[in-house]
């Protein structure tokens, strides 16, 4: 009986795969929140991503921390936030566009700075083994949790009250909301939109950093398969609300975990059908979450993707 | 983002200038700025190289050499520009409508997939009927799922950004199904293939050259686009929708099957340039299909400005710099991502360039007589 629990591993795999999978999922949809909040779209997340995930691993490696690899990142991402909120303050500059070719950017910047990263081996982020009242082997591997999960749980609520309750929140809704009204009241709304981006931008590089100094927890050029922009669509289901991007993250973390946990029990058909599951359900919230004819609940003004 | 307005306002005010000057004048921003963009890319890629302490002259020797230099680097050139051309195809008649549809990439591996299995299946027919019937797979494929991008975009409202983008991913998923899986061929085994496309199967090369048909084909396809974009009421129609949705709309233009039909159009053009990467150049399917052909496209088709004409140059361009990648990578040390490198760097430097439309009195005849 220890240890064979038969298909009951599958949601337990699932379970414990959400969590693994979801916390970069949580870090680029808050990141990504806070930036269309302010109204604009950052596309270019997944670059950001893949060069945070670099940045990450190659400072971990050359100062034997992760923590001080996790605040690389979040300099860098911050960094490429800065640049894309920079490049769109020029008028006629279309956002979406410049959110594209800053993702092809960022990853051949992190393909061309990573390629000496991808032989050594970086200090892991610690992770806390909430699982071991039990001895189940599959139980504790499920609830192994890393700190950066509860990080961003924590982040999302405080994100969630600081949206409805302080100052900076109501500035960035302002500014999202009616770029004219925010001139009335003396905001710029370009540089509020510069460091919203910014902040997306930073957040969205721990995502990355979470992928390669845990799980997978290595550096190389097929790190990410399109996490940021799962998050980024993510956010538009979540309806730009921080708690509901959290719970949108685990949805789509046990989803990209299917695939892994049914090879870990034996099912090997259509192995790659299951690795497409995270898409496809993205595409089926997306499709879910739209609607033609009106705009959608909770979207901020002046976003362009809504419009 | 599109020149539609130039010759519109050409119409409604006489020009006051010479006619042929007026004209030209009004063609050449779209055509400056683009050009003033690149060497600014490229600028800013040398002092990237110089912080490096690489050489921006070497680079752009063995660019030249790699790329443009000889007849059998410019056979590379082509070579590399040919699924270019197609991929950009895809993103710029959509751009006509306003759409941004970057996910080329998924039409192009499952047309490549969908030729495979069809060249397999009639391997053994007449060629011109197993190429015809690739084609056409390969188009319907690629025409079915960027069609439907269309499609959710328009009854839906979801954006076509990402949910090409996503399209892809999941075609790559598909692809990897089903090469791995129900059309292997069990003798791949280090590489799971499609079966190898007997000779019928097989386009060959136009004759005096390196290059395969697929070339002419591409040509063929840009000059069609822009026919029917510029000369066709489609085309017209597609304009207007692209300018306002609304007021195509009350014009009683038919949006929905127009936005399908061109994705789906878009879509088919993509699933071609899979037909024959897999035809003429990997002669099976596999995983190199995925080869970052439909994201260089979206750079082309910026770079031309959403013009099908503009494609073909920039389509050249940018395939020649990929065909020098090898060589400047063995020659001056630096990793396979430099190009990629470059392409960003040229991306945003492009785009950054679009402010600067109507910003220069010298493009926009109206303004010459009041200019100081």
């Amino acid at each position: 009986m220890e240890g064979d629990i038969g298909l009951w591993g599958v949601p337990l795999a699932i379970l414990g795969g959400a969590i693994r999978v979801s916390t970069p999922f949580i870090f680029v949809s808050l990141g990504e929140t806070i930036t269309e909040r302010s109204g604009r779209i950052n596309l270019g997340l997944e670059g950001t991503l893949v060069f945070g995930a670099m940045a990450a691993y190659a400072i971990a490696v050359e100062t034997g921390s992760p923590w001080i690899g996790v605040l690389a990142a979040m300099v860098a991402g911050a960094g490429f936030g800065l640049l894309h909120g920079w490049i769109c303050s020029f008028p006629k500059v279309n956002d979406i566009a410049v959110g594209i070719a800053l993702m092809l950017f960022g990853m051949g910047l992190a393909f061309f700075f990573g390629k000496p990263y991808i032989q050594p081996s970086a200090p892991n982020l610690p992770a806390i083994p909430l699982g071991d009242w039990s001895s189940l082997p599959q139980v504790r591997a499920a609830l192994n949790v890393n700190v950066l999960f509860l990080v961003g749980a924590a982040l999302a609520l405080a994100l969630w009250w600081a949206f409805k309750n302080t100052k900076i929140g109501l500035i960035v809704r302002v500014v999202g909301d009616s770029a004219d009204a925010a001139r009335a009241m003396g905001l710029s709304p370009n540089t509020v939109r510069l460091f919203a981006t910014a902040a997306g931008g930073a957040l969205a590089a721990i995502g990355g950093a979470y992928l390669s100094l845990y799980y997978p927890g290595s550096w190389n050029e097929r790190l990410s398969s399109g996490q940021g922009l799962m998050a980024v669509a993510l956010v538009i289901f979540a309806r730009w609300n921080p708690l509901g991007c959290f719970a949108a993250a685990l949805l789509f973390g046990g989803a990209g975990a299917l695939g892994p946990a049914l090879q870990s029990v034996g099912v090997t058909q259509g192995y790659y059908l299951f690795y497409a599951a995270p898409y496809v359900l993205t595409l089926i919230v997306m499709i879910a979450a739209s609607s033609p004819g009106r705009a959608l609940a909770g979207a901020p003004g002046e976003l362009s993707i809504t419009r | 983002m599109t020149d539609i307005a130039a010759p519109a306002s050409a119409v409604l005010s006489p020009p006051r200038a010479p006619l042929a000057l007026a004209w030209l004048a009004r063609r050449a921003e779209g055509v400056v700025i683009p050009l003033g963009a690149l060497l600014a890319g490229m600028a800013l890629f040398s002092v990237f190289l110089l912080l490096l302490g690489k050489s921006p002259s070497t680079f752009l020797e063995l660019m030249w050499r790699g790329g443009f230099g000889s007849w059998f680097s410019i056979q590379n050139a082509l070579l590399r520009a040919t699924p270019l051309i197609f991929a950009a195809l895809c993103v710029a008649l959509p751009a006509r409508l306003g759409l941004t549809v970057i996910g080329g990439e998924g039409a192009i591996v499952l047309g490549g997939v969908a030729a495979a299995a069809f060249g397999h299946w009639l391997g053994n027919a007449p060629s011109v009927i197993v190429l015809a019937a690739m084609a056409a797979a390969g188009m319907v494929a690629g025409g079915l799922w960027i069609g439907a991008v269309g499609a959710l975009r328009h009854y839906r409202a979801v954006n076509e950004t990402i949910s090409s983008l996503l399209m892809a991913y999941i075609a790559i998923a598909l692809m990897n199904h089903l090469v791995e899986g129900p059309l292997r061929d069990p003798a791949s085994l280090n590489k799971p293939s499609t079966h190898p496309l007997t000779e019928a199967a097989r386009v060959g090369p136009i004759p005096g050259m390196d290059v395969h048909w697929g070339l002419v084909v591409a040509l063929l396809a840009c000059v069609a686009c822009w026919l029917l974009i510029e000369k066709t009421r489609w085309g017209f129609a597609a304009r207007v929708a692209g300018g306002n949705v609304r007021a195509a709309q009350i014009q009683g233009l038919a949006v929905g099957p127009l936005i399908v039909g061109f994705c789906a159009l878009s879509g088919a053009l993509a699933g071609l340039a899979g037909m024959f990467e897999v035809a003429a150049v990997q002669g099976s399917a596999n995983a190199s299909l995925a080869a970052g052909y439909g994201y260089a496209g979206i750079l082309v088709a910026f770079l031309a400005r959403q013009n099908p004409l503009g494609v073909v140059p920039v389509a050249f361009l940018l395939g020649g710099i990929a065909a020098a990648g090898g060589l400047i990578q063995r020659r001056m040390g630096l990793p396979d991502a430099t190009i990629l490198v470059l392409q960003g760097m040229l991306f945003i430097v492009v785009l950054m360039s679009e402010t600067l439309y109507g910003r220069f009195k010298c493009f926009d005849p109206d303004r010459w007589k009041r200019a100081p």
